[in-house]
């Protein structure tokens, strides 16, 4: 695969949300989905048992956590086409507020700081009750803008 | 099967590790078993692609991994070892993981207090002198042993 903007550019102009996430192998595996509600975009993890990390209590695997944030949030930036190519990690920083029970979790994403090159977004999670946040992170992004890839062809 | 605090530690932290299914649904594997110290690995899979054009390895790999490797070194500096739970945790991503190798982790718990432990971690693919993440981590003692068997006195 080339291009993966294109892709995504097209299932946006369908609102084809599954065939955008689709294009993530880790991300299906996790089984992350997303839509478009009230002008935000709300992203879900179902609960499977595959995404526990202690049996005991149970609660959710705090990198299963993890991943579900960042892949949200590389989402939300690829969704909102604020890169020509799909966003590097720079960093990921995450505080858990609260054992993620075994249920569904849901993710929200903020652009913070949009530049030329680092966006720096935030995350938030939840379960059933969306005040009580499970996790938040705040992640720097290195972006490609359009006009490099312009000048390498 | 000995009973668990008749095992090696070693045996205690692949008993651990094979109860955590996230981290057996990933591949996690121990290597080492030191006192606040581990080393584990996850073999490269399809599933863990984060990038279909490049074909690296997702981040949220990473963070599991490394959220799985520090959590257990934090656990295993105690004596007997105590569960913890993850309060923080920032990754920074030095380099990009590239398909088909594997991810070795190694944590160390640099400073246990009564309630906190301080840990550190470098994600690497074979060469520990060229990491692809460097990661800091708080955790909190729960103040149960991980045999489940009662309280801290």
């Amino acid at each position: 695969m080339k291009d993966i903007v294109s892709v995504i550019r097209k299932a946006r102009s369908e609102r084809d949300y599954a065939r955008a996430m689709a294009l993530f192998p880790y991300a299906r595996f996790l089984g992350i989905g997303f839509r478009e509600e009230r002008g935000e975009l709300l992203f879900h993890m179902p609960f499977h048992q595959r995404i526990i990390g202690n049996p005991v209590m149970p609660a959710l695997h705090g990198g299963a956590i993890g991943a579900f944030m960042e892949h949200a949030a590389i989402m939300h930036l690829l969704w909102n086409m604020e890169s020509a190519m799909q966003p590097k990690v720079v960093d990921f920083s995450i505080d858990y507020l609260r054992p993620g029970r075994p249920e569904d979790i849901h993710a929200v994403c903020r652009v913070v700081r949009q530049g030329q090159r680092v966006a720096n977004v935030s995350v938030e999670t939840w379960q059933s009750n969306r005040e009580q946040v499970v996790a938040t992170a705040r992640a720097h992004f290195l972006l490609t803008p359009a006009e490099d890839l312009e000048r390498e062809s | 099967m000995p009973a668990f605090q008749d095992m090696t530690r070693e045996e205690q932290v692949r008993f651990f590790f094979s109860r955590l299914p996230h981290g057996v649904a990933l591949g996690v594997e121990l290597i080492e078993a030191g006192q606040g110290r581990i080393l584990t690995r996850v073999p490269f899979s399809e599933f863990m692609v984060g990038n279909p054009v490049t074909g690296y390895v997702h981040g949220g790999v990473i963070t599991a991994l490394v959220d799985q490797t520090a959590g257990t070194a934090a656990m295993f500096a105690s004596d007997p070892p105590e569960t913890v739970a993850t309060l923080d945790l920032r990754i920074d991503h030095l380099t990009v993981a590239r398909a088909g190798q594997p991810v070795h982790a190694f944590a160390e718990c640099y400073k246990a207090t009564r309630h906190i432990c301080f840990v550190r971690c470098i994600a690497y693919a074979e060469d520990r002198n060229h990491p692809i993440a460097t990661s800091m981590g708080c955790f909190m003692k729960t103040g149960q042993l991980l045999a489940g068997g009662g309280e801290r006195k």
